[in-house]
Protein backbone atom coordinates (compact mmCIF):
# COMPACT_ATOMS: atom_id res chain seq x y z
CA UNK A 1 0.00 0.00 0.00
CA UNK A 2 2.48 2.76 0.93
CA UNK A 3 4.97 1.38 -1.43
CA UNK A 4 2.09 1.48 -3.79
CA UNK A 5 1.87 5.41 -3.12
CA UNK A 6 5.31 6.13 -3.38
CA UNK A 7 5.84 4.79 -6.57
CA UNK A 8 2.81 7.01 -7.80
CA UNK A 9 4.29 9.86 -6.08
CA UNK A 10 7.65 9.32 -7.98
CA UNK A 11 5.78 8.48 -11.26
CA UNK A 12 4.13 12.12 -10.67
CA UNK A 13 6.63 13.77 -10.33
CA UNK A 14 8.12 12.33 -13.52
CA UNK A 15 5.44 13.88 -14.94
CA UNK A 16 5.81 17.18 -13.61
CA UNK A 17 9.75 16.99 -14.17
CA UNK A 18 8.94 16.58 -17.87
CA UNK A 19 6.39 19.02 -18.48
CA UNK A 20 8.66 21.31 -16.44
CA UNK A 21 11.33 20.73 -19.05
CA UNK A 22 9.27 20.99 -21.77
CA UNK A 23 8.21 24.41 -21.22
CA UNK A 24 11.86 24.78 -20.49
CA UNK A 25 13.50 23.71 -24.37
CA UNK A 26 10.29 25.15 -25.74
CA UNK A 27 12.41 27.61 -27.56
CA UNK A 28 14.16 24.84 -28.86
CA UNK A 29 11.72 23.07 -30.21
CA UNK A 30 10.71 26.00 -31.54
CA UNK A 31 13.93 27.02 -33.26
CA UNK A 32 13.64 23.50 -35.29
CA UNK A 33 10.29 23.91 -36.22
CA UNK A 34 10.63 27.57 -37.84
CA UNK A 35 13.73 25.65 -39.36
CA UNK A 36 11.35 23.16 -41.06
CA UNK A 37 8.74 25.60 -42.09
CA UNK A 38 8.04 26.49 -45.72
CA UNK A 39 8.78 30.38 -46.17
CA UNK A 40 5.36 30.64 -47.20
CA UNK A 41 3.97 29.56 -44.24
CA UNK A 42 5.90 31.38 -41.71
CA UNK A 43 3.63 34.77 -41.52
CA UNK A 44 0.53 32.49 -41.38
CA UNK A 45 -1.98 32.92 -38.48
CA UNK A 46 -2.37 30.95 -36.45
CA UNK A 47 1.40 29.87 -36.68
CA UNK A 48 2.09 25.88 -37.42
CA UNK A 49 2.60 24.01 -34.29
CA UNK A 50 4.31 21.40 -36.02
CA UNK A 51 6.12 21.79 -39.29
CA UNK A 52 3.07 20.09 -41.07
CA UNK A 53 4.60 20.94 -44.47
CA UNK A 54 8.36 20.22 -42.97
CA UNK A 55 10.69 21.85 -46.15
CA UNK A 56 14.39 21.20 -45.98
CA UNK A 57 14.80 24.69 -48.32
CA UNK A 58 15.90 26.31 -45.19
CA UNK A 59 18.89 23.82 -44.43
CA UNK A 60 19.41 23.49 -48.24
CA UNK A 61 20.35 27.81 -48.08
CA UNK A 62 22.21 26.70 -44.85
CA UNK A 63 24.57 24.32 -47.20
CA UNK A 64 24.52 27.19 -49.92
CA UNK A 65 25.42 29.95 -47.86
CA UNK A 66 26.57 29.43 -44.73
CA UNK A 67 29.32 26.23 -45.08
CA UNK A 68 32.60 29.15 -45.11
CA UNK A 69 31.23 30.64 -42.11
CA UNK A 70 30.92 27.01 -40.76
CA UNK A 71 34.66 26.17 -41.59
CA UNK A 72 35.58 29.06 -39.80
CA UNK A 73 33.95 28.57 -36.63
CA UNK A 74 35.59 25.04 -36.80
CA UNK A 75 39.01 26.37 -37.60
CA UNK A 76 38.79 29.23 -34.90
CA UNK A 77 37.34 26.90 -32.07
CA UNK A 78 40.39 24.48 -32.86
CA UNK A 79 43.08 26.98 -32.45
CA UNK A 80 41.27 28.39 -29.78
CA UNK A 81 41.42 24.85 -28.19
CA UNK A 82 45.23 24.62 -29.15
CA UNK A 83 46.30 27.88 -28.01
CA UNK A 84 44.25 27.77 -24.45
CA UNK A 85 45.86 24.06 -23.40
CA UNK A 86 49.16 25.51 -24.47
CA UNK A 87 49.04 28.59 -21.92
CA UNK A 88 46.73 27.35 -19.50
CA UNK A 89 47.95 23.65 -18.64
CA UNK A 90 51.18 24.70 -18.01
CA UNK A 91 50.74 27.76 -16.17
CA UNK A 92 48.04 25.05 -13.78
CA UNK A 93 50.86 22.84 -13.05
CA UNK A 94 53.59 25.74 -12.03
CA UNK A 95 50.58 27.39 -9.72
CA UNK A 96 49.60 24.06 -8.17
CA UNK A 97 53.07 21.91 -8.04
CA UNK A 98 56.03 24.77 -9.03
CA UNK A 99 54.65 27.14 -6.41
CA UNK A 100 55.82 29.58 -8.42
CA UNK A 101 56.67 33.43 -6.55
CA UNK A 102 53.18 35.04 -6.94
CA UNK A 103 51.10 33.04 -7.38
CA UNK A 104 47.93 33.83 -5.06
CA UNK A 105 48.16 37.17 -6.74
CA UNK A 106 48.19 35.77 -9.98
CA UNK A 107 45.21 33.42 -9.25
CA UNK A 108 43.53 36.74 -8.08
CA UNK A 109 44.10 38.23 -11.54
CA UNK A 110 42.76 35.48 -13.21
CA UNK A 111 39.59 35.61 -11.22
CA UNK A 112 39.09 38.84 -11.56
CA UNK A 113 40.11 38.55 -15.15
CA UNK A 114 37.03 36.68 -15.83
CA UNK A 115 34.61 39.26 -14.60
CA UNK A 116 35.73 41.51 -17.36
CA UNK A 117 33.15 42.48 -19.81
CA UNK A 118 33.77 41.18 -23.10
CA UNK A 119 32.96 44.87 -25.19
CA UNK A 120 35.40 46.65 -23.14
CA UNK A 121 38.24 44.04 -24.30
CA UNK A 122 36.53 44.01 -27.48
CA UNK A 123 37.35 48.07 -27.69
CA UNK A 124 40.55 47.33 -26.00
CA UNK A 125 41.49 44.45 -28.74
CA UNK A 126 40.17 47.08 -31.61
CA UNK A 127 42.84 49.46 -30.77
CA UNK A 128 45.42 47.44 -30.77
CA UNK A 129 45.01 45.26 -33.48
CA UNK A 130 43.95 48.78 -35.27
CA UNK A 131 47.58 49.76 -35.46
CA UNK A 132 49.36 46.10 -35.49
CA UNK A 133 47.22 45.14 -38.60
CA UNK A 134 45.73 42.40 -36.59
CA UNK A 135 41.95 43.27 -37.49
CA UNK A 136 39.87 40.80 -39.95
CA UNK A 137 42.44 38.17 -39.25
CA UNK A 138 41.73 35.17 -38.10
CA UNK A 139 45.20 34.68 -35.89
CA UNK A 140 43.56 38.07 -34.53
CA UNK A 141 40.46 36.26 -33.58
CA UNK A 142 41.88 33.18 -32.23
CA UNK A 143 44.07 35.60 -29.82
CA UNK A 144 41.40 37.70 -28.61
CA UNK A 145 38.43 34.15 -28.12
CA UNK A 146 41.30 32.49 -26.34
CA UNK A 147 40.90 35.12 -23.33
CA UNK A 148 37.38 33.76 -22.53
CA UNK A 149 38.63 30.40 -21.65
CA UNK A 150 42.42 31.05 -20.32
CA UNK A 151 41.60 32.33 -16.58
CA UNK A 152 38.99 29.36 -16.63
CA UNK A 153 41.40 26.82 -18.10
CA UNK A 154 44.04 27.74 -15.35
CA UNK A 155 42.23 27.65 -12.83
CA UNK A 156 40.76 24.17 -13.53
CA UNK A 157 43.98 23.06 -14.52
CA UNK A 158 45.34 24.42 -10.91
CA UNK A 159 42.42 22.79 -9.18
CA UNK A 160 43.08 19.44 -10.72
CA UNK A 161 46.60 19.33 -10.62
CA UNK A 162 47.01 20.39 -6.86
CA UNK A 163 45.34 16.92 -5.95
CA UNK A 164 48.04 14.70 -7.68
CA UNK A 165 49.98 13.61 -5.07
CA UNK A 166 53.53 15.01 -4.53
CA UNK A 167 55.23 11.71 -4.33
CA UNK A 168 54.27 10.63 -7.97
CA UNK A 169 56.37 13.79 -9.25
CA UNK A 170 59.78 12.94 -6.81
CA UNK A 171 59.50 9.12 -8.39
CA UNK A 172 59.82 11.02 -12.04
CA UNK A 173 62.09 12.90 -11.14
CA UNK A 174 64.18 10.22 -9.34
CA UNK A 175 63.93 8.76 -12.51
CA UNK A 176 66.16 11.34 -14.27
CA UNK A 177 63.13 13.12 -15.46
CA UNK A 178 63.24 17.00 -15.79
CA UNK A 179 60.15 19.50 -15.17
CA UNK A 180 59.08 19.45 -18.92
CA UNK A 181 59.30 15.87 -18.82
CA UNK A 182 57.32 15.19 -15.29
CA UNK A 183 54.98 17.84 -16.87
CA UNK A 184 54.29 15.73 -20.51
CA UNK A 185 54.41 12.34 -19.61
CA UNK A 186 53.10 12.17 -15.79
CA UNK A 187 51.17 15.31 -15.53
CA UNK A 188 49.17 15.56 -18.48
CA UNK A 189 48.12 11.64 -19.09
CA UNK A 190 46.72 11.90 -14.85
CA UNK A 191 44.60 15.30 -16.04
CA UNK A 192 43.39 13.47 -18.55
CA UNK A 193 39.87 14.74 -17.35
CA UNK A 194 40.50 18.50 -16.95
CA UNK A 195 42.18 18.51 -20.72
CA UNK A 196 38.51 17.23 -22.11
CA UNK A 197 36.77 19.80 -20.09
CA UNK A 198 39.23 22.78 -20.79
CA UNK A 199 39.14 21.93 -24.57
CA UNK A 200 35.68 21.17 -24.76
CA UNK A 201 34.24 24.70 -23.13
CA UNK A 202 37.14 26.34 -24.89
CA UNK A 203 35.92 25.49 -27.76
CA UNK A 204 31.99 25.78 -27.30
CA UNK A 205 33.10 29.60 -26.05
CA UNK A 206 35.31 30.31 -29.34
CA UNK A 207 32.10 28.77 -31.63
CA UNK A 208 29.33 30.92 -29.61
CA UNK A 209 31.41 34.52 -29.63
CA UNK A 210 30.08 36.93 -31.01
CA UNK A 211 31.31 40.20 -29.48
CA UNK A 212 34.86 39.58 -30.43
CA UNK A 213 33.52 38.43 -34.00
CA UNK A 214 31.82 41.37 -34.72
CA UNK A 215 33.80 43.96 -33.33
CA UNK A 216 37.10 42.52 -34.51
CA UNK A 217 36.17 40.46 -37.70
CA UNK A 218 33.47 42.02 -39.08
CA UNK A 219 34.83 43.22 -42.21
CA UNK A 220 37.06 40.09 -42.78
CA UNK A 221 37.31 37.82 -45.23
CA UNK A 222 36.79 34.60 -43.12
CA UNK A 223 34.09 35.08 -40.36
CA UNK A 224 32.51 33.05 -37.69
CA UNK A 225 28.96 31.60 -38.12
CA UNK A 226 27.57 33.53 -35.29
CA UNK A 227 28.50 36.41 -37.45
CA UNK A 228 26.66 34.34 -40.27
CA UNK A 229 23.76 34.81 -38.52
CA UNK A 230 24.00 38.07 -37.70
CA UNK A 231 24.11 39.18 -41.00
CA UNK A 232 21.15 36.73 -41.86
CA UNK A 233 18.72 38.61 -39.36
CA UNK A 234 19.94 42.06 -40.49
CA UNK A 235 19.55 41.06 -44.12
CA UNK A 236 16.84 38.95 -45.00
CA UNK A 237 13.71 39.02 -42.82
CA UNK A 238 11.60 36.92 -44.39
CA UNK A 239 13.40 34.25 -44.60
CA UNK A 240 13.55 32.65 -40.99
CA UNK A 241 13.71 28.94 -41.84
CA UNK A 242 16.88 29.61 -42.91
CA UNK A 243 17.99 31.66 -40.36
CA UNK A 244 16.70 28.96 -38.10
CA UNK A 245 18.24 26.38 -40.05
CA UNK A 246 21.30 27.84 -39.74
CA UNK A 247 20.87 28.82 -35.51
CA UNK A 248 20.05 24.46 -35.37
CA UNK A 249 23.38 23.71 -37.34
CA UNK A 250 25.27 26.58 -34.99
CA UNK A 251 24.03 24.23 -31.87
CA UNK A 252 25.47 21.49 -33.73
CA UNK A 253 28.26 21.47 -30.83
CA UNK A 254 26.56 21.97 -28.06
CA UNK A 255 24.52 19.35 -28.64
CA UNK A 256 27.05 16.78 -28.85
CA UNK A 257 29.04 18.28 -25.94
CA UNK A 258 26.06 17.72 -24.01
CA UNK A 259 25.18 14.09 -25.31
CA UNK A 260 28.92 12.76 -25.48
CA UNK A 261 30.36 14.52 -22.87
CA UNK A 262 27.57 15.05 -19.72
CA UNK A 263 29.71 14.53 -16.62
CA UNK A 264 32.30 17.54 -18.16
CA UNK A 265 29.72 19.55 -18.95
CA UNK A 266 28.58 19.06 -14.70
CA UNK A 267 32.22 19.45 -13.87
CA UNK A 268 32.55 22.73 -15.94
CA UNK A 269 29.32 24.36 -14.69
CA UNK A 270 30.59 23.88 -11.23
CA UNK A 271 33.93 23.76 -11.87
CA UNK A 272 33.53 27.62 -12.89
CA UNK A 273 31.63 28.73 -9.81
CA UNK A 274 33.39 26.87 -6.99
CA UNK A 275 37.13 28.15 -7.05
CA UNK A 276 40.02 28.06 -4.51
CA UNK B 1 51.71 33.18 -17.98
CA UNK B 2 52.37 36.75 -16.32
CA UNK B 3 53.31 37.86 -19.42
CA UNK B 4 49.97 36.47 -21.56
CA UNK B 5 48.01 38.27 -19.27
CA UNK B 6 49.98 41.53 -19.66
CA UNK B 7 49.97 41.12 -23.18
CA UNK B 8 46.03 40.15 -23.89
CA UNK B 9 44.51 41.64 -20.07
CA UNK B 10 46.37 44.83 -19.06
CA UNK B 11 47.48 45.99 -22.26
CA UNK B 12 43.60 46.08 -23.72
CA UNK B 13 42.50 47.38 -20.41
CA UNK B 14 44.94 50.12 -20.43
CA UNK B 15 44.00 51.02 -24.36
CA UNK B 16 40.97 51.14 -23.18
CA UNK B 17 41.45 53.47 -20.37
CA UNK B 18 43.94 55.48 -22.67
CA UNK B 19 41.14 56.35 -25.94
CA UNK B 20 38.66 57.61 -22.65
CA UNK B 21 41.07 60.25 -21.91
CA UNK B 22 42.14 61.15 -25.26
CA UNK B 23 40.46 63.35 -27.94
CA UNK B 24 39.88 60.81 -30.59
CA UNK B 25 38.53 60.94 -34.08
CA UNK B 26 39.06 58.53 -37.00
CA UNK B 27 41.86 60.17 -38.84
CA UNK B 28 43.98 60.33 -35.11
CA UNK B 29 42.71 56.46 -33.97
CA UNK B 30 44.87 55.53 -36.97
CA UNK B 31 47.55 57.88 -37.20
CA UNK B 32 48.14 58.86 -33.92
CA UNK B 33 48.47 62.24 -32.34
CA UNK B 34 45.10 62.54 -30.39
CA UNK B 35 45.48 65.02 -27.80
CA UNK B 36 44.58 64.45 -24.24
CA UNK B 37 41.60 65.10 -22.76
CA UNK B 38 41.80 64.68 -19.22
CA UNK B 39 37.92 63.33 -18.43
CA UNK B 40 36.32 65.18 -21.09
CA UNK B 41 35.15 62.22 -22.05
CA UNK B 42 33.38 60.84 -18.89
CA UNK B 43 32.05 64.06 -18.40
CA UNK B 44 30.11 64.17 -21.52
CA UNK B 45 28.87 60.58 -21.16
CA UNK B 46 27.49 61.03 -17.67
CA UNK B 47 25.51 64.56 -19.39
CA UNK B 48 25.05 62.51 -22.15
CA UNK B 49 20.43 62.56 -21.86
CA UNK B 50 21.38 58.18 -22.74
CA UNK B 51 23.13 58.19 -19.42
CA UNK B 52 20.28 58.16 -17.32
CA UNK B 53 18.34 55.53 -18.92
CA UNK B 54 21.48 53.37 -19.63
CA UNK B 55 22.18 53.09 -16.04
CA UNK B 56 19.12 52.51 -14.73
CA UNK B 57 18.14 50.04 -17.26
CA UNK B 58 21.23 48.51 -16.12
CA UNK B 59 20.41 48.24 -12.83
CA UNK B 60 16.69 47.33 -13.87
CA UNK B 61 18.20 44.12 -16.27
CA UNK B 62 20.32 43.38 -13.76
CA UNK B 63 18.40 43.01 -10.65
CA UNK B 64 15.18 41.64 -11.92
CA UNK B 65 17.37 38.90 -14.02
CA UNK B 66 19.06 38.19 -11.07
CA UNK B 67 16.19 37.56 -8.81
CA UNK B 68 14.34 35.55 -11.86
CA UNK B 69 16.74 33.16 -12.23
CA UNK B 70 17.86 32.78 -8.90
CA UNK B 71 13.76 32.02 -7.74
CA UNK B 72 13.33 29.81 -10.50
CA UNK B 73 16.66 27.76 -10.62
CA UNK B 74 16.58 27.27 -7.12
CA UNK B 75 12.84 25.71 -7.57
CA UNK B 76 13.79 23.83 -9.72
CA UNK B 77 16.66 22.74 -7.95
CA UNK B 78 14.28 21.51 -4.43
CA UNK B 79 12.27 20.06 -7.35
CA UNK B 80 15.37 17.55 -8.99
CA UNK B 81 16.46 16.67 -5.16
CA UNK B 82 13.66 14.35 -4.96
CA UNK B 83 14.35 10.88 -7.05
CA UNK B 84 12.19 9.79 -9.12
CA UNK B 85 12.95 8.27 -12.71
CA UNK B 86 14.31 9.88 -15.52
CA UNK B 87 15.06 13.12 -12.86
CA UNK B 88 19.15 12.99 -13.82
CA UNK B 89 18.62 13.00 -17.78
CA UNK B 90 15.92 15.86 -17.39
CA UNK B 91 18.16 17.90 -15.29
CA UNK B 92 21.06 17.55 -18.37
CA UNK B 93 18.34 18.89 -20.69
CA UNK B 94 17.91 21.88 -18.75
CA UNK B 95 20.85 22.51 -19.58
CA UNK B 96 20.63 23.07 -22.94
CA UNK B 97 19.84 26.92 -23.41
CA UNK B 98 23.21 27.67 -21.20
CA UNK B 99 25.00 25.93 -23.97
CA UNK B 100 23.56 27.19 -26.84
CA UNK B 101 25.24 30.20 -28.91
CA UNK B 102 24.27 33.25 -27.35
CA UNK B 103 23.32 34.74 -30.86
CA UNK B 104 20.73 31.58 -31.31
CA UNK B 105 18.79 31.82 -28.73
CA UNK B 106 18.92 35.50 -29.12
CA UNK B 107 17.02 35.38 -32.39
CA UNK B 108 14.97 32.57 -31.77
CA UNK B 109 13.49 34.49 -28.93
CA UNK B 110 13.57 37.33 -31.34
CA UNK B 111 11.28 35.35 -33.85
CA UNK B 112 8.76 34.00 -31.62
CA UNK B 113 8.29 37.68 -29.43
CA UNK B 114 7.82 38.89 -33.29
CA UNK B 115 4.55 40.74 -32.96
CA UNK B 116 2.87 39.86 -35.64
CA UNK B 117 3.75 36.17 -36.73
CA UNK B 118 5.49 35.12 -32.87
CA UNK B 119 4.18 32.14 -30.97
CA UNK B 120 4.10 34.45 -27.98
CA UNK B 121 1.61 36.12 -28.70
CA UNK B 122 -0.50 33.32 -30.27
CA UNK B 123 -0.47 31.82 -26.76
CA UNK B 124 -1.83 35.36 -25.41
CA UNK B 125 -4.36 35.27 -27.89
CA UNK B 126 -5.51 32.35 -27.44
CA UNK B 127 -6.07 33.17 -23.64
CA UNK B 128 -7.73 36.46 -24.90
CA UNK B 129 -5.06 38.39 -24.36
CA UNK B 130 -4.31 41.92 -26.93
CA UNK B 131 -1.08 41.56 -28.64
CA UNK B 132 2.05 42.80 -27.33
CA UNK B 133 4.59 44.36 -29.05
CA UNK B 134 7.22 42.97 -27.47
CA UNK B 135 10.54 43.68 -28.94
CA UNK B 136 8.85 47.39 -30.95
CA UNK B 137 7.48 49.23 -27.60
CA UNK B 138 9.62 51.31 -25.15
CA UNK B 139 7.31 49.60 -22.35
CA UNK B 140 8.31 46.20 -23.52
CA UNK B 141 11.37 45.77 -25.11
CA UNK B 142 13.16 45.77 -21.66
CA UNK B 143 11.21 43.25 -20.15
CA UNK B 144 12.07 41.02 -23.45
CA UNK B 145 15.53 41.00 -23.07
CA UNK B 146 14.69 40.19 -19.71
CA UNK B 147 12.97 37.22 -19.94
CA UNK B 148 15.27 35.86 -22.70
CA UNK B 149 18.28 36.53 -20.10
CA UNK B 150 16.64 34.53 -17.38
CA UNK B 151 15.67 32.04 -19.51
CA UNK B 152 19.48 31.30 -20.80
CA UNK B 153 20.75 32.01 -17.09
CA UNK B 154 18.17 29.16 -15.47
CA UNK B 155 20.24 26.22 -16.00
CA UNK B 156 23.34 28.04 -14.28
CA UNK B 157 21.62 28.40 -11.58
CA UNK B 158 19.59 25.47 -10.94
CA UNK B 159 23.07 23.24 -11.24
CA UNK B 160 25.04 25.16 -9.00
CA UNK B 161 22.01 25.57 -6.41
CA UNK B 162 21.82 21.69 -7.26
CA UNK B 163 25.16 20.49 -6.30
CA UNK B 164 25.23 22.65 -2.92
CA UNK B 165 21.79 21.05 -1.99
CA UNK B 166 23.40 17.65 -2.64
CA UNK B 167 26.30 19.24 -0.16
CA UNK B 168 23.63 19.35 2.89
CA UNK B 169 23.50 15.94 4.74
CA UNK B 170 20.13 14.23 4.94
CA UNK B 171 20.46 13.78 8.63
CA UNK B 172 19.63 17.83 8.95
CA UNK B 173 16.14 17.17 6.93
CA UNK B 174 15.68 14.02 9.10
CA UNK B 175 16.31 15.16 12.18
CA UNK B 176 13.89 18.54 11.47
CA UNK B 177 11.15 16.28 10.11
CA UNK B 178 11.10 14.13 13.91
CA UNK B 179 11.02 17.67 15.61
CA UNK B 180 7.76 17.85 13.50
CA UNK B 181 8.96 20.54 11.16
CA UNK B 182 6.61 20.22 8.04
CA UNK B 183 8.00 20.65 4.24
CA UNK B 184 7.79 24.15 3.72
CA UNK B 185 9.16 24.92 7.73
CA UNK B 186 12.44 22.39 6.43
CA UNK B 187 13.26 24.36 3.66
CA UNK B 188 13.01 27.86 5.28
CA UNK B 189 14.35 26.99 8.23
CA UNK B 190 17.03 24.07 8.14
CA UNK B 191 17.76 24.11 4.09
CA UNK B 192 17.71 27.98 3.22
CA UNK B 193 19.84 29.00 5.75
CA UNK B 194 22.50 26.08 4.82
CA UNK B 195 22.51 26.95 1.58
CA UNK B 196 23.81 30.84 2.30
CA UNK B 197 27.10 30.40 1.35
CA UNK B 198 26.34 29.09 -2.41
CA UNK B 199 23.47 31.05 -2.58
CA UNK B 200 25.91 34.22 -2.39
CA UNK B 201 28.53 32.32 -4.94
CA UNK B 202 25.63 31.88 -7.01
CA UNK B 203 24.14 35.36 -7.06
CA UNK B 204 27.48 37.64 -7.64
CA UNK B 205 28.70 35.57 -10.51
CA UNK B 206 25.14 35.68 -11.71
CA UNK B 207 25.53 39.83 -11.32
CA UNK B 208 29.05 39.25 -12.75
CA UNK B 209 27.75 37.60 -16.00
CA UNK B 210 24.45 39.43 -15.80
CA UNK B 211 26.81 42.98 -16.08
CA UNK B 212 28.64 41.23 -19.27
CA UNK B 213 25.40 40.65 -20.89
CA UNK B 214 25.94 42.11 -24.29
CA UNK B 215 24.67 39.44 -26.93
CA UNK B 216 21.61 39.02 -26.48
CA UNK B 217 20.17 42.45 -25.80
CA UNK B 218 21.69 43.67 -29.00
CA UNK B 219 20.93 41.00 -31.10
CA UNK B 220 17.13 41.53 -29.94
CA UNK B 221 16.58 44.78 -29.59
CA UNK B 222 19.78 47.11 -30.36
CA UNK B 223 18.85 48.72 -27.25
CA UNK B 224 15.83 50.10 -29.23
CA UNK B 225 13.55 51.53 -29.98
CA UNK B 226 15.26 54.58 -28.45
CA UNK B 227 17.05 53.70 -25.89
CA UNK B 228 14.71 51.84 -24.12
CA UNK B 229 16.70 48.56 -23.80
CA UNK B 230 20.17 50.38 -23.50
CA UNK B 231 22.29 49.26 -20.57
CA UNK B 232 25.65 50.57 -20.37
CA UNK B 233 27.29 47.72 -22.69
CA UNK B 234 25.44 47.93 -25.68
CA UNK B 235 25.37 51.69 -25.02
CA UNK B 236 29.53 51.91 -25.15
CA UNK B 237 29.40 49.63 -28.25
CA UNK B 238 27.16 51.79 -29.96
CA UNK B 239 29.16 54.56 -29.09
CA UNK B 240 32.34 52.38 -30.56
CA UNK B 241 31.21 50.62 -33.51
CA UNK B 242 27.55 51.17 -34.27
CA UNK B 243 27.33 54.47 -37.01
CA UNK B 244 29.64 55.07 -39.57
CA UNK B 245 31.23 58.24 -37.10
CA UNK B 246 32.13 55.82 -34.52
CA UNK B 247 33.50 58.08 -30.97
CA UNK B 248 36.24 55.59 -29.29
CA UNK B 249 36.55 57.74 -26.70
CA UNK B 250 32.94 58.49 -24.83
CA UNK B 251 32.43 54.35 -25.74
CA UNK B 252 35.54 53.26 -23.77
CA UNK B 253 34.42 55.81 -21.02
CA UNK B 254 31.46 54.31 -21.09
CA UNK B 255 32.87 50.82 -20.80
CA UNK B 256 35.24 51.82 -18.15
CA UNK B 257 32.59 52.86 -16.16
CA UNK B 258 30.97 49.94 -16.60
CA UNK B 259 34.46 48.27 -15.71
CA UNK B 260 34.03 49.74 -12.05
CA UNK B 261 30.48 47.91 -11.56
CA UNK B 262 32.27 44.69 -12.62
CA UNK B 263 35.27 45.44 -10.29
CA UNK B 264 32.94 46.01 -7.40
CA UNK B 265 31.08 42.95 -7.92
CA UNK B 266 34.27 40.87 -9.08
CA UNK B 267 35.76 41.84 -5.44
CA UNK B 268 32.58 40.92 -3.52
CA UNK B 269 33.03 37.41 -4.91
CA UNK B 270 36.58 37.26 -4.31
CA UNK B 271 35.93 37.98 -0.62
CA UNK B 272 32.93 35.73 -0.40
CA UNK B 273 34.69 32.92 -2.15
CA UNK B 274 37.52 33.08 0.12
CA UNK B 275 35.89 33.30 3.03
CA UNK B 276 33.85 29.62 1.68
CA UNK B 277 36.91 28.19 1.40
CA UNK B 278 38.44 29.05 5.29
CA UNK B 279 35.17 27.92 6.84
Amino acid sequence: MTTNRAARGRHLRTAVGVALTAVMLFPVYWMVNVSLTPTRDMRHDPPFLVPLHATLDGYRTVLDQQLPYLWTSLVVGLATVALTLLISAPAGYSLAKLRARGGGALAFALLMAQMIPGIIMGIGFYAIYLNLGYLNTLPGLVLADSTIAVPFGVLLFTSFMRGIPDELLQAARVDGAGHLRTFVSVVLPISRNAVVTVSLFSFLWAWSDFIFATTLDSGGDHQPITLGIYHYIGNNNQEWNAIMATAVVASVPAAVLLVLAQRFVAAGVTGGAVKQ
Amino acid sequence: MTVYLAAFYVYPLLRNIDLSVHNYTVRSFVQGGASFSGLDNFRAVVSNPTFGPALTNTVVFTLSSLVFQFAIGLALAVFFQQHFPLSGTLRALFLVPWLLPLIVSSSTWAWMLNSDSGVVNYVLHLVGVEPVHWLTSPQWSLISVIIANVWIGIPFNLVVLYSGLQAIPAEVHEAAAIDGANGWQRFWRVTFPLLRPVSAITLLLGLVYTLKVFDIIWIMTKGGPGDSSTTLTTWSYRKSFGSLLPQFGPGAAISNLLILLALVAGLLYVRSAGKEVDA
